[in-house]
Formats: structure tokens, C-alpha cells, sequence
């Protein structure tokens, strides 16, 4: 395991922000470690002023941190590449740009010596790939929010990155857009082995298209406080991943956490800036075997919950 | 008979119906009163004027005057009798030209500039001192200082257009460069856009619908300025036609010349109304 160096690491990461009264900074997280393998699924989750999306902005190379460093592939991240894509969770389309105009930009930026048909081809297979053919000529005011998202997800697939960033994609859609692009989502990173760090509120969409979860301690002073693993088997359905034995076990861990555990850590500890690392949750060392289907939720009530901050 | 009418059609019918009482209220004012005139005219006066002065009332034109100078005068616009007699045609020709070349030559200064300053906070501020002393300086008080360092008259009145169609371009270009939403900026940055390439197809794009309507308000102030700069430096041109006719005391011509500045004004507007819903987008 340890043969192989990790795809991604991040070494003691820390970001302050000078303090608006002028005071002492204040540190929205510090002591932050982790690592990412090539074609891991990576949530992370907490609460709102956490620092999950500054951490994300770092991994960009769109902000810079005060502290720590961030290795992808053995050099050191200075500064937004191509090799990370990233899904913007206002799905940040370029309204004067058609669909297509939209994911050629990306494209052409990406592959500068392509010619206009290779660029038009290659567009049109992801635009394809999102499900939005016979839309390529339309403005993003005239899609509606699920499939303006659809184009920024095949606009950051279609540069081929060696790594997906996603700020809370879905969290501007309805539930049942969110599904389904949850479900294509699940499909094209299954295609592509992409390796993916997903910032989401959501906890049933970390557990259906997570490799792991990283749950992340109220700030200041946040850091990641716990992982979890997420062994459910591949293919996952959205319609069956909730009769999996782990998936309760999992899914109380987390909404344990979001709703109680996450305050414990942080600027409430002891010594706020003692590096922690953090506590592995694998349900497969639970002891007690599940029983067998028992979790059969009554007709007409969703089992989709949102754990909002 | 009970059809409806659209709102278009209601309010071309209101614009005619106004028209209609225009010129019924113009053709009642300029009636020939020569009662009136007789009696208040001092003989003496009236002898030395010929007529003139009796028939006082009238060097107002009619409606029916002024429709007939209207016409002989748009039926043959470009005709050249020397200095003090050419078409209107010819006078809004040269107008139209100082306009246009003063409005380039600050289009080409104002939006490079604006672009700078609009992505630069040390730009903004070491440059925001100077627009704000410059911006509410009348164009006409240039027009000495103009004519004293270019020493041309035409030359001069194509630079008071430069300096006043310079802010408002200048104004809108920073602030809409300035305002691009940062969610384009780091797509660009993401993708590792190269700068010439993010200002030609992000910024410029984003910002294109600011930048326009200081165009547009630009051309608004310069055909404005235009008419007053002509009077000052005299020679051609529709301003310098409308003081010339004041002096001729032709007020039909006058009437005449301030109906096609604003027509032309008109046009001007709506060429950058067109271009407008070019550029413009929908978020």
C-alpha cells in the first residue's frame, strides 16, 4: 500500500484570515492531512465556515494557503492548471456562449493546435456524454439549473483532467434533478476512473458516490476529525444502495457527526492548535452482523434527506 | 366595429393625434394678424422696414412655409454655392465627420485605458484623481487651449469631441472590466487561459454590454457638442449653419436645421441601440 506514492497529498494545511477587527487572524482550519489515490471518489463534508471550500479552492490553485503544501502527482500545486477540473457549484457558464461554444472553450484552451472541427468533434462527445445532444446551440439562460449543470460537468470532463474538484454541484438543484445527475455522475466517473474531491452537503450523495468520507470539524481551528470508508460495492443503484447492511451504519455515522460529534473538535479543544489526526470509521469492522433487509422505508415517504448546515 | 387595437397601434395613434394639434396650435400662432399689426406699428418704423415690420407675426414661418423650405432644401441637399451657401446635406456631412473621427479617436484611447484601469486597483486609483478633475470640465472651455496649441479650426472641434466622448467610454469600460463575474475569471484561470486570450473572449464578452452603453451616451454628448463647437470655430457644419442663419435672420432655416440635428441625433442612438442587443446577454 505504501509502495505507491498517493496521487494527491496535502501536508499540514492551515489558512488564516486577518481577523476584520484587527485583531489576532483568525485560522479557519489548520493541521489538515490527507491523501488521494489515483480513481478515488473523495466527500468531504461539515459544517458551513468549516473551510471545505477554501481547501477546495487550494487543490484549484485558485487561493493560496497560508500554511502547508499540496502535491498532485509528485510536484507541487502553484497556481490553477489543466490537470484539475472544476465544477463550480454556480455552474459558472458563459451566458453570451452557446452550450457548445461553452465546452469548446474549455477544449480549445486545453488542446490550442486542435483544429475547429477536432475541437467541435471532441465538445459534442461530451456534451453527448451529459445527455444534451440537440441542446450543443442553446444559451445557458435558456437550460434550466440540472442541465446548466450537465454542461459545466462535461465542460470539466472534456479537458480530460487528471483530477475533478466539484464545490457542492448539485446543491442549487431539486432533489429529483439531483438524482439523476447524480446517477450520470456515478456513470461517467465508473467510465472514466476519475479521481474526484466533492465538497457536498448531502449525506446520501456522499455515501452513493464515495470511496470515502471525510468529515470535517466546526471552525475555527477546523480540521479533518474523522474519515469513513465507504466499501459499498460498485455498480451502485440509487434505487437499491439503501439495502446494503452498511449503508445505515454509515449514514448514522455521519449525520451523527454533522449533528453532534463535529462540535467537540476545533476551537472548543484544549489546545486549539495541537495537530489530531483523525479517527478511521470502516463499517466493515463492525462486529455485529446486520440483519438481513430490515430498513424497508414505508411507501410515500422519501428516504432522501438533506443534513443542511 | 368593436376591434381592439394593439398598444402599438394606440400609440401611433396618440403620436399622430399629437402631431395633428402641434400644428394646428403652429398654424393658429403664425395667422397673419394685420389689424393688430396696424395699429401698434409705428409709421416711420414701418416705412423703413418696407412691410417688414407689419407683417412681424409672420417671420415666424407658417406650418405651410416651413413645409416648403423642408422640402427645396431636402430635394437638393449637397449643392455648393460657396462658403456661405451649401446643402444640408453637405453641412451634416462634415458635422457627421468630426463627430465620427473625435468619437474613434477617443474609443481608441478610452477602451484599452478603461480595460487597464478596470483590472487594476493601482491603475484605479493613480488614474481616478485626473478623471474626476477632467470628467465635469465643459468640452467648450478646451476649445482656446485647442485652437491655440492645433491651430486649425476644424481640427480643434474634432478634439473637443475626443475630450468629451472620452469620459463617459473611459467610465463605463473600468467599471464594467472591473465588475466581470468572478466565477468566468477563475474558469479562465482554471483552464489556464492566456491573458490576451481572457481579455478578448471572457472580458471583453462579459463586459461588452457596459462598455457600449458608454459608447452610446459618448455619441449622445459629442452630436450634443458638436452643434456649439461649429458656432465657435465657424466655417461648415451644421452648427455654424444654424448661426449663419440666425444672422441671415432666417428662422425657418433655423427651424429647419434643429429638426435635422435631431434626427440624425436619432439615428446615431438607435445605430447603438442595435449594437446593444448585439453584445447583450442573458445570466
Amino acid at each position: 500500500m505504501s509502495a505507491i506514492p498517493p496521487f494527491l497529498q496535502v501536508e499540514n494545511l492551515a489558512r488564516a484570515y486577518p481577523s476584520p477587527t484587527g485583531g489576532e487572524a483568525i485560522t479557519v482550519f489548520d493541521h489538515v492531512n490527507f491523501h488521494i489515490h489515483k480513481g478515488e471518489f473523495i466527500c468531504v463534508t461539515g459544517h458551513s465556515g468549516c473551510g471545505k471550500s477554501t481547501i477546495l479552492n487550494i487543490l484549484a490553485g485558485l487561493d493560496a494557503a497560508t500554511t502547508g503544501n499540496v502535491f498532485m502527482d509528485g510536484r507541487e500545486v502553484a497556481g490553477p492548471s489543466l490537470d484539475r477540473g472544476v465544477i463550480f457549484q454556480s455552474h459558472a457558464l458563459m451566458p453570451w456562449l452557446s452550450v457548445l461554444e461553452n465546452v469548446s472553450f474549455a477544449v480549445k484552451s486545453r488542446w490550442a493546435s486542435w483544429n475547429k472541427q477536432k475541437v467541435r468533434d471532441h465538445a459534442m462527445r461530451y456534451i453527448e456524454l451529459v445527455g444534451l445532444m440537440g441542446a450543443e446551440h442553446k444559451k445557458p439562460s435558456q437550460l434550466s439549473g440540472g442541465m446548466k449543470q450537465r454542461v459545466g460537468i462535461a465542460r470539466a470532463f472534456s479537458i480530460e483532467p487528471k483530477m475533478l474538484l466539484m464545490d457542492e454541484p448539485f446543491g442549487a438543484l431539486d432533489a429529483l434533478t439531483r438524482g439523476v445527475i447524480q446517477d450520470e455522475l456515478l456513470k461517467i466517473c465508473a467510465e472514466t476512473q476519475q479521481t474526484v474531491f466533492m465538497i457536498t452537503h448531502d449525506v446520501d450523495e456522499a455515501i452513493l458516490l464515495s470511496d470515502k468520507i471525510m468529515l470535517m470539524s466546526n471552525g475555527p481551528h477546523a480540521r479533518i476529525a474523522e474519515i469513513v470508508n465507504n466499501g459499498l460495492p460498485r455498480p451502485r443503484e440509487r434505487s437499491a444502495i439503501h439495502k446494503q447492511p452498511h449503508y445505515y451504519p454509515i449514514r448514522n455515522h455521519l449525520v451523527d457527526f454533522l449533528v453532534s460529534r463535529s462540535k467537540q473538535f476545533g476551537a472548543l479543544r484544549d489546545a486549539p492548535d495541537a495537530p489530531s489526526s483523525p479517527t478511521v470509521f470502516d463499517p466493515a469492522d463492525l462486529l455485529v452482523p446486520e440483519p438481513p433487509v430490515v430498513h424497508t422505508p414505508p411507501v410515500g415517504k422519501p428516504h432522501i434527506h438533506l443534513v443542511n448546515a | 366595429m368593436k376591434t381592439r387595437l394593439s398598444l402599438s397601434q394606440k400609440a401611433s395613434l396618440l403620436s399622430l393625434g399629437l402631431f395633428a394639434l402641434i400644428l394646428l396650435v403652429w398654424y393658429l400662432a403664425t395667422l397673419p394678424d394685420a389689424r393688430v399689426a396696424a395699429v401698434n406699428v409705428d409709421p416711420e418704423y414701418a416705412a423703413l422696414m418696407g412691410g417688414g415690420a407689419a407683417s412681424s407675426a409672420s417671420s415666424f414661418p407658417t406650418p405651410l412655409a416651413m413645409a416648403q423650405t423642408m422640402w427645396e432644401r431636402l430635394s437638393d441637399p449637397f449643392y455648393d454655392n460657396g462658403p456661405n451657401d451649401k446643402g444640408i446635406g453637405i453641412q451634416l456631412a462634415y458635422s457627421l465627420a468630426r463627430v465620427l473621427g473625435g468619437f474613434f479617436l477617443a474609443a481608441a484611447v478610452a477602451i484599452p485605458l478603461g480595460f487597464a484601469i478596470g483590472n487594476s486597483r493601482v491603475f484605479y486609483q493613480a488614474l481616478n484623481p485626473y478623471v474626476q478633475l477632467l470628467k465635469p470640465i465643459s468640452p467648450l472651455a478646451w476649445m482656446p487651449l485647442a485652437l491655440y496649441t492645433i491651430k486649425d479650426a476644424s481640427a480643434s472641434a474634432i478634439f473637443v469631441i475626443f475630450i468629451c466622448s472620452l469620459w463617459p467610454m473611459l467610465i463605463n469600460t473600468a467599471h464594467g472590466v472591473a465588475n466581470v463575474r468572478r466565477d468566468w475569471l477563475d474558469v479562465a484561470r482554471t483552464l489556464e487561459v492566456n491573458p490576451l486570450r481572457k481579455a478578448f473572449r471572457v472580458i471583453l464578452p462579459a463586459a461588452a454590454p457596459t462598455i457600449l452603453t458608454g459608447m452610446r451616451i459618448s455619441m449622445g454628448i459629442a452630436w450634443l457638442v458638436i452643434v456649439a463647437a461649429e458656432m465657435l470655430v465657424g466655417g461648415t457644419g451644421i452648427g455654424y449653419f444654424v448661426w449663419n442663419e440666425w444672422n441671415n435672420l432666417s428662422i425657418t432655416n433655423v427651424l429647419f436645421a434643429i429638426l435635422m440635428i435631431g434626427v440624425v441625433g436619432m439615428a446615431l442612438d438607435s445605430i447603438f441601440g442595435v449594437l446593444s442587443k448585439r453584445v447583450a446577454y442573458q445570466e
